[in-house]
């Protein structure tokens, strides 16, 4: 499975966490097209997670999306994490709603949580946090919790 | 008769009237959804989840491996093993421990416990939400004794912090064993009569049968899990398809319907606890000796890497994002429910449908506030 | 002569006052206490995970409802005790004023949980409000995380003694 991604695409890191675990990095510009592979011609089209990084000492947000697979065979156990970096000034990357639909609350939060913009995101409010919210996005790493 | 519908939705028209199921509702948890509608009727509605809030993500990163324990068991009280379960996995794996099978046999003991427990609860609430009284005083009633069985291992009534990296925190005590494959003879005993008076009660059925109809397609597309995925005809389990915990030494079976109406989903919790009581008996019978616990010190140091682990808790999958670098504080910890993926389906299945089907549709998908907002 | 007039009329009111208290003031309010402890209906407002353990006090092994407190589906204004049951996070701390102030007199108000009097386990988040009692007075604190379901009991227990002893009709 590696070999197929990396022949479509050949800027893309892959790498093994664990047996049935695959990594795959993709640049931002290219991420839809990754996801649209995956979902297509490899068959996971159920999203498991979104999970964004804050990388501070390299001074970039990933974002990282875990796809599983209910119906192809065999596969069930299988995730592959769809992982890209951005800057972490200007944090703008496409949305994957057109890819798999459930990403839409996923990715709202990872929004309010990190700051990252989803270029293409239907709605951008709150949606686990207070809707008076003025601070920053708390789940940076320079964000200091009121009781520490 | 259909007054409006989607297509015709414009929210400043007079015929459409905005409500809130608000935080403080009988029919609702701790959660807000808000509800458009036209008469008697639904046009759209919106969930506004958050009022639980805790920051455990943010709060993960402040305490170290062993402190996380007691508060990232809070998020789902009812079946606290099964959320702990995923991260005492993610940290084993970083740390290369090798758990003894003891402690994996009484992982999957409480594991099954626990979701008994949460879908006595869910079961419960469901027959309230339907008028069926009867079914939440025995269905509370009856948890109380699977609960007492948790307790004996755990030590207290809902928040044991039992399953930690490394093992399990004690071993269970003596005729333990008696008591356990008692309660699961009269717990089936039990079961039977539920379907005789609750999934067989005609005014039951026709309250939920046909009702937030899901379909195949869209419980996979939307990213739908747990009993939900496995009421729409998807045959999907993490303990079979991803076995963790010595559960390919059990022999059980995944129960699936069809149809995916509000009814399959309140039968599929009936029948994964028949399969619970099965597991249960089949590890009680066949637990091995020895130690229970790796010693693993008070600040554990994880050696840098990531990992994504993921477990089928009572509600769907759970699953734990860990980063780790090196240090005795996680870098990053994300936790993703179940409720919080299966919200998404919310907004699609209450939309076109009376004012009456809300509770039960809202209340089947097994959607558990606190776990959903962390 | 009218100062010592005045004097004896106002000493004869003042006995005639405590006679009509011991005599009829004093069962009055016994009476109206009595009705109120035996009859406290419970706001149904969820706020976080100790809602599992009132509902498994509310269930058939730790029958709450045998003290008198009914099931929690009535309105607001019916209602007279509120269980905060948890951690408040902001998001719900002004809603949980809204629904204090909307209650009619007299209203109790019970903590429950270590969050809902001095933050708990959450004491650092950046989410949590360190305590009700910053918003709304509370009458019962009851500790525990989560109170045992017989904690719970003993709490309504705590309370009903409490309103007992109160020394005047209108419930304060």
């Amino acid at each position: 499975m590696a070999a197929a991604i990396t022949r479509n695409f050949p800027n893309v890191k892959v790498d093994y966490a664990r047996e049935r675990r695959l990594k795959v990095t993709a640049s931002p510009s290219e991420i839809r097209d990754v996801a649209l592979f995956t979902r297509d011609q490899l068959g996971f089209d159920h999203i498991s997670a979104v999970s964004g990084v804050d990388w501070i000492a390299s001074n970039e947000f990933e974002v990282v999306y875990f796809v599983g697979s209910v119906s192809k065979p065999g596969y069930e156990d299988f995730v592959i994490a769809v992982a890209e970096r951005v800057a972490r000034d200007d944090p703008v990357v496409l949305t994957l709603i057109a890819v798999w639909p459930g990403a839409e609350y996923h990715e709202r939060e990872t929004h309010e949580m990190f700051g990252i913009n989803f270029k293409g995101h239907p709605s951008n409010s709150h949606l686990i946090l207070p809707e008076d919210w003025n601070d920053m996005p708390p789940l940076r790493k320079d964000y200091v919790s009121p009781g520490r | 008769m259909i007054l409006a519908t989607e297509s015709e939705f414009s929210p400043d028209s007079d015929r459409i009237m905005s409500v809130s199921l608000g935080p403080q509702h009988p029919g609702a948890g701790h959660f807000r959804i808000r509800l458009w509608l036209d008469g008697d009727y639904l046009v759209r509605s919106e969930p506004d989840p958050g009022y639980v809030h805790r920051g455990e993500e943010k709060m993960g990163e402040y305490r170290n491996y062993t402190q996380n324990v007691p508060h990232l068991e809070r998020p789902v009280i009812l079946d606290s093993s099964n959320i702990l379960l995923p991260y005492a996995l993610a940290v084993d794996e970083l740390m290369g421990n090798k758990v003894p099978d003891r402690a994996q046999y009484l992982r999957v003991i409480m594991a099954e416990a626990n979701r008994i427990i949460s879908h006595m609860y869910f079961l419960g609430i469901f027959g309230y939400f339907a008028g069926h009284t009867t079914m939440i005083t025995w269905g509370m009633g009856d948890r109380d004794f699977w609960i007492d069985l948790a307790e004996r291992i755990g030590g207290a009534r809902v928040t044991f912090a039992y399953i930690i990296p490394g093992g399990v925190r004690n071993d269970m005590p003596g005729g333990l064993a008696e008591k356990g494959l008692k309660t699961c003879d009269w717990f089936d005993k039990r079961m039977d009569e539920y379907e005789k008076i609750f999934f067989r009660n005609p005014l039951v059925l026709g309250r939920t049968e046909g009702v937030g109809v899901l379909s195949r397609e869209d419980a996979i597309a939307l990213g739908a899990t747990g009993t939900v995925l496995r009421a729409s005809g998807v045959k999907h389990d993490l303990r079979r398809d991803e076995p963790y915990c010595c559960y390919d030494d059990f022999d059980f079976e995944i129960p699936s319907l069809n149809s995916g109406d509000s009814w399959a989903r309140a039968y599929v919790a009936l029948l994964e606890m028949r399969e619970s009581v099965k597991i249960i008996r089949q590890a009680f019978k066949q637990m091995p000796a020895g130690p229970v616990r790796l010693k693993l010190g008070p600040q554990p140091r994880v050696p840098a890497g990531e990992t994504y682990a993921r477990t089928e808790a009572a509600r769907g999958e759970m699953s734990y994002h860990l980063v780790s670098d090196g240090s005795p504080r996680p870098y990053r910890l994300k936790i993703g429910t179940p409720s919080f993926k299966n919200l998404a389906v919310l907004p699609h299945l209450l939309r076109n449908v009376h004012v009456a089907d809300i509770p039960l549709i809202y209340w089947g998908l097994n959607y558990w506030p606190v776990e959903a907002d962390r | 002569m009218t100062v010592q007039k005045d004097g004896a009329v106002q000493v004869l009111v003042g006995k005639v006052n405590d006679v009509l208290q011991y005599a009829i003031g004093d069962p009055l309010r016994y009476l109206a206490n009595w009705g109120r402890l035996y009859s406290l209906w419970p706001v149904h407002l969820e706020t976080a995970c100790c809602s599992v353990e009132v509902g498994a006090a509310a269930g058939s092994r730790f029958d709450i409802e045998r003290f008198g407190t009914l099931e929690a589906f009535g309105s607001l204004r019916q209602c007279d005790l509120l269980i905060v049951m948890g951690t408040v996070t902001r998001k719900l701390a002004p809603r949980l004023k809204l629904i204090y102030d909307q209650m009619a007199e007299p209203k109790w108000v019970m903590a429950m949980g270590a969050c809902a009097i001095t933050g708990g386990l959450y004491f650092d988040s950046y989410n949590v409000l360190r305590g009700v009692d910053d918003i709304i007075p509370v009458d019962v604190y009851i500790p525990g995380c989560p109170p045992r379901a017989e904690a719970v009991i003993q709490g309504l227990v705590l309370l009903q003694e409490k309103i007992r002893r109160l020394p005047s009709l209108s419930g304060r």
